[in-house]
C-alpha cells in the first residue's frame, strides 16, 4: 500500500491489518510516561490542508509527532494558495523538500489521487470534497470493535445527508468488507441517485430503522441546505431525521450512538443524546490518534520496523 | 496561374477507383484524364472524401491564444481531413457583434488552412438576457447564418423563442447547447453510478432532455429551424427521433468523444476526461452510434476545445470542461459506424461533410467530387491505424482524450480549393491566402 486514498481501495486484510495495529498503538503509547514511539524519527510529514479543521489536523499532527515524525503544517490560509497557487505547484514546491508523506485535506473531490501523480511520498487522504474520508471510516470501524466486539454482522445506520458525505461514503465500503449490514437513511434528497450497486439498504424511515441497529451513526446536516431545497426547514429536518431521547429508547439497549463531528446539537442530534454514555463521539476522537498512527506507520514503514 | 494536380487512383467514396484532374481550384475531370504538367499524387490505397465540415469547433481566438489561435486550429482541422470549420462564438471578446465574427472569418482566410465560418452568439454576451445583433451578423462579410451561445444554454424560453423566429429571415437557424442550468449548478459530470462513488456533483441526462423536449415543440410551435450541439443521451436520441418523424425542422450533431468514451474515466479523476456535456454511460454511447447510422442524428461535430496546461493540470472541480477533437473525429467516425473493415464511406461523407455543409450553408463544401465543384476533399488510408501521441498533435493545447489509444485511419491528404492544406500527413508549413 503506497497510499492511502479511499477505504472502498483497502482489502478486507489490509484493513483487519490496520485495525490490529491501532490497538497495539493504542497499548504501546497508553501506558508510557513520555507517549511515544520512535518508529519514524527524522522523517516528515506535511499535513496540507485546504480546509479548515482543527480536529483532524491536530489528529494527524499527535499522531505523527506519538511517532516521533517532524511535522509540517502548509495551511491553505497563511500559505502561497491563498494567492492563488495551483495544487500542482504547491505539491511541487512540497515535493522539493522531500516529505515521506503528504496528508491532505481539499475540498475537491479527487484532489489526493491527483496528487499522487506530484509528489513521490506517501499520500494519505484526510477527507477530499464529497469523495471520500478513509482514516474516519478506520477510527469508527475501531470504535465498533471496541465497543460491539466486532463488526461481522452487526448492523449500522447511516442517518442523514448521504449525498455530501465522505464518511458515509467511505463507512459503507468499509464496513461492509468488514462483513457490517449498512443501512442509509435519509430523506431522498440527500441519497445519491444510482447506488444500486452499493452494498446497502436505503430506508427514508428512521424510526424503522433503528429497531436492529447495533450502531447508528448521524452525519452532520449543513442548515444552509434548506436554502436548495433539500429539505423545507430545520425544524423539519430534525422532526424526521434526528435523533433524540424517543428515538434512541428504540434501539437496542448495547447500540452505539456516533458522530464523526462537528456536530449541530438540536438539529441532527439532541444534546442529551450527545451526552449520553451510549454515545460514542469523544472515544471516536480518540481512536482517531491511533487509527492515524497506525496508517502513517504503515505508510512509511511498509511494517517493517517494529 | 496554380499547376493542375492529378490525384491518381483514388477510392472515390467507396464508389470505384479513379483520377481526379484539379485545375484552378476545381474539379476538372474524372476518370482517366491525361494531365501534362500536373502534379501528381498517388492515391493508390486511399479513400477520397469530400472535406470534412466542422459544425463546432473552438478555435479561442480572439482572447485564449494560449490555448489555440485560428491558424493552429485550422491547421489541425486540416489534418483532420476537414476543409471548413464553424467557429464558435465563445471567445473574448465575444462573436456577437458583425465587428468580431468579421475578424474570425479573416483571419481563417489569412490562415489558409480551412475555410472558417463564423458562428454568432444569440444573446449579448452569451449572458442569455437580451438578443445579439443577430441581422447585423448575418448580413456582414462573415455571412452568419447559425447562431449559439455554446457553453450556455439558452434557457429562458421566451428569448429562445423570439431566437428561433427572428433568424427565419435569413434561413437561419439557432444551434442550442441544450443543458437546463438550474438542473447542472456545480455540476462536474454525468449523474450515475460513478458520480455517486466519485462524490463530483451530477449532471442529469433530463438537465439535455428537458431542453431538447421543449425546443423541439418551440420550434414547431413557431415553424423554425433548431439544431442541437453534442447530443449525448439515448432519451435525447428518442426524443429528437420522435420529433423527425412529426416533420419539425431539427437536426442533431454527436461528438466522437461520446460515441467512444463513458464516464468510467473519470475515475481517474483526470480532467482530460471532463467535458460538457460530459461523458455518459454505456447504454449512450450504443444509442448514439445507432442514432448516427440511423440519420436521427445527422451529423458527428467535433466540439473541440483546446485548453492551456494549467486549466487541465489541476484537480477536477478546478479545470475547465472540453477536450481536442479535430485530429481524431474521423477515425472514431469511421469506428463508431462499424469500420474501418467494410466502412460504409458515403455514410461517413455523409455525417461528416455533406450534411454538416448543408446545416451550415456552405455550398462548396460537403459536395462529392465532380466537375466544377470546388476542389475540397481529403484523401483517406482505411488500412493504416496510428497511436495518439499528445506532443504530435497540430493543436496548440495537448489536451485529447485520446493519448495513447490506438485508432484506425490515417488523413494522408487534405485540398482546399485544389491546395494541399495536408500532404503525406503532414501540414503544409506555409499557408496562404485562398480566398
Amino acid at each position: 500500500m503506497k497510499h492511502l486514498l479511499t477505504a472502498k481501495q483497502l482489502t478486507r486484510d489490509e484493513a483487519e491489518l490496520i485495525l490490529d495495529l491501532t490497538g497495539q498503538m493504542a497499548d504501546a503509547v497508553s501506558g508510557r510516561e513520555v507517549p511515544k514511539l520512535p518508529t519514524l524519527r527524522g522523517r516528515t510529514v506535511v499535513n496540507l490542508f485546504y480546509e479548515d479543521s482543527t480536529r483532524t489536523r491536530t489528529s494527524f499532527e499527535t499522531a505523527a509527532k506519538r511517532l516521533s515524525a517532524d511535522v509540517v503544517n502548509f495551511s491553505a490560509k497563511t500559505s502561497s494558495v491563498s494567492k492563488g497557487e495551483s495544487l500542482k505547484d504547491t505539491a511541487l514546491t512540497l515535493q522539493a523538500m522531500g516529505p515521506e508523506a503528504v496528508v491532505i485535506r481539499h475540498p475537491a473531490s479527487g484532489a489526493p489521487q491527483r496528487l499522487t501523480q506530484w509528489v513521490d511520498g506517501a499520500v494519505l487522504n484526510a477527507g477530499d470534497g464529497t469523495h471520500a474520508h478513509p482514516t474516519q471510516a478506520l477510527l469508527d470501524a475501531y470504535t465498533m470493535r471496541r465497543r460491539l466486539g466486532g463488526i461481522e454482522g452487526r448492523t449500522v445506520a447511516i442517518v442523514g445527508d448521504i449525498l455530501h458525505s465522505r464518511v458515509a461514503r467511505s463507512n459503507v465500503w468499509l464496513l461492509s468488507k468488514l462483513g457490517a449490514r449498512v443501512r442509509l437513511v435519509g430523506p431522498p434528497t440527500l441519497l445519491p441517485t444510482d447506488i444500486d450497486d452499493w452494498p446497502v439498504e436505503i430506508s427514508y424511515d428512521l424510526d424503522a430503522s433503528l429497531r436492529d441497529a447495533d450502531a447508528v451513526m448521524m452525519l452532520r446536516v449543513q442548515r444552509e441546505r434548506m436554502n436548495d431545497a433539500f429539505f423545507p426547514t430545520a425544524n423539519e429536518y430534525s422532526r424526521l431525521y434526528g435523533l433524540d431521547e424517543r428515538r434512541l429508547a428504540l434501539m437496542p439497549g448495547h447500540a452505539v450512538v456516533m458522530h464523526p463531528g462537528p456536530m449541530n446539537r438540536g438539529m441532527e442530534i439532541a444534546a442529551d443524546v450527545a451526552d449520553s454514555p451510549r454515545a460514542t463521539i469523544t472515544e471516536q476522537v480518540a481512536n482517531g490518534v491511533w487509527v492515524r498512527m497506525a496508517v502513517l506507520y504503515l505508510l512509511l514503514t511498509n511494517g517493517e520496523v517494529r | 496561374m496554380t499547376r493542375p494536380v492529378l490525384i491518381k487512383g483514388a477510392d472515390l467514396l467507396g464508389r470505384g477507383r479513379a483520377d481526379v484532374l484539379v485545375r484552378e481550384g476545381r474539379v476538372a475531370e474524372i476518370g482517366t484524364p491525361g494531365a501534362a504538367g500536373a502534379e501528381v499524387v498517388d492515391a493508390d490505397g486511399l479513400v477520397l472524401l469530400p472535406g470534412l465540415v466542422d459544425l463546432h469547433t473552438h478555435l479561442r481566438e480572439p482572447g485564449r491564444e494560449d490555448a489555440e489561435t485560428v491558424r493552429t486550429g485550422t491547421r489541425a482541422a486540416a489534418k483532420g481531413g476537414y476543409t471548413a470549420v464553424c467557429a464558435m462564438a465563445n471567445s473574448y471578446p465575444v462573436a456577437d457583434t458583425a465587428g468580431v465574427v468579421e475578424q474570425v472569418a479573416a483571419l481563417g482566410r489569412a490562415a489558409g488552412y480551412a475555410d472558417v465560418q463564423p458562428i454568432g452568439a444569440v444573446s449579448v454576451g452569451l449572458a442569455g438576457e437580451r438578443l445579439a445583433e443577430i441581422g447585423a451578423m448575418a448580413h456582414s462579410a462573415a455571412k452568419v447564418r447559425m447562431f449559439s451561445d455554446d457553453g450556455h444554454c439558452v434557457a429562458d424560453p421566451r428569448l429562445m423563442r423570439r431566437a428561433l423566429e427572428y433568424v427565419k429571415t435569413f434561413d437561419g437557424l439557432i444551434a442550442q447547447h441544450a443543458e437546463e442550468p438550474r438542473l447542472t449548478e456545480g455540476a462536474q459530470m454525468n449523474e450515475g453510478a460513478v458520480s455517486a462513488e466519485l462524490g463530483l456533483p451530477g449532471w442529469p441526462a433530463v438537465a439535455e432532455e428537458a431542453i431538447i423536449a421543449r425546443d423541439v415543440l418551440l420550434a414547431e410551435h413557431v415553424g423554425a429551424r433548431i439544431h442541437f450541439c453534442h447530443v449525448s443521451t439515448a432519451r435525447s436520441v428518442g426524443i429528437i427521433r420522435e420529433a423527425k418523424a412529426r416533420g419539425v425542422a431539427v437536426t442533431a450533431e454527436v461528438c466522437p468523444h461520446h460515441l467512444l468514451l463513458t464516464d468510467a474515466k473519470a475515475h481517474t479523476y483526470d480532467p482530460v476526461y471532463k467535458v460538457n456535456p460530459p461523458l455518459r454511460g454505456d447504454a449512450d454511447v450504443a444509442a448514439l452510434r445507432a442514432a448516427l447510422a440511423e440519420g436521427v442524428v445527422d451529423v458527428v461535430a467535433t466540439d473541440h476545445a483546446p485548453h492551456a496546461p494549467q486549466d487541465k493540470d489541476c484537480e477536477w472541480s478546478a479545470a475547465r470542461p472540453g477536450m481536442l477533437g479535430l485530429e481524431t473525429a474521423l477515425s472514431i467516425t469511421v469506428a463508431a459506424l462499424g469500420g474501418p473493415d467494410g466502412a460504409d464511406w458515403d455514410l461517413v461523407a455523409e455525417r461528416t461533410s455533406r450534411a454538416p455543409a448543408r446545416i451550415a450553408g456552405l455550398a462548396d463544401h460537403g459536395r462529392d467530387p465532380e466537375p466544377g465543384t470546388d476542389a475540397n476533399f481529403t484523401l483517406v488510408d482505411p488500412s493504416r491505424s496510428w497511436t495518439v501521441d499528445p506532443a504530435a498533435l497540430a493543436s496548440l493545447s495537448r489536451n485529447t482524450p485520446y493519448a495513447g489509444m490506438e485508432l484506425p485511419v490515417t488523413i494522408q491528404a487534405t485540398f482546399l480549393r485544389g491546395r494541399a492544406t495536408v500532404l503525406d500527413g503532414k501540414p503544409a508549413e506555409t499557408a496562404e491566402e485562398t480566398q
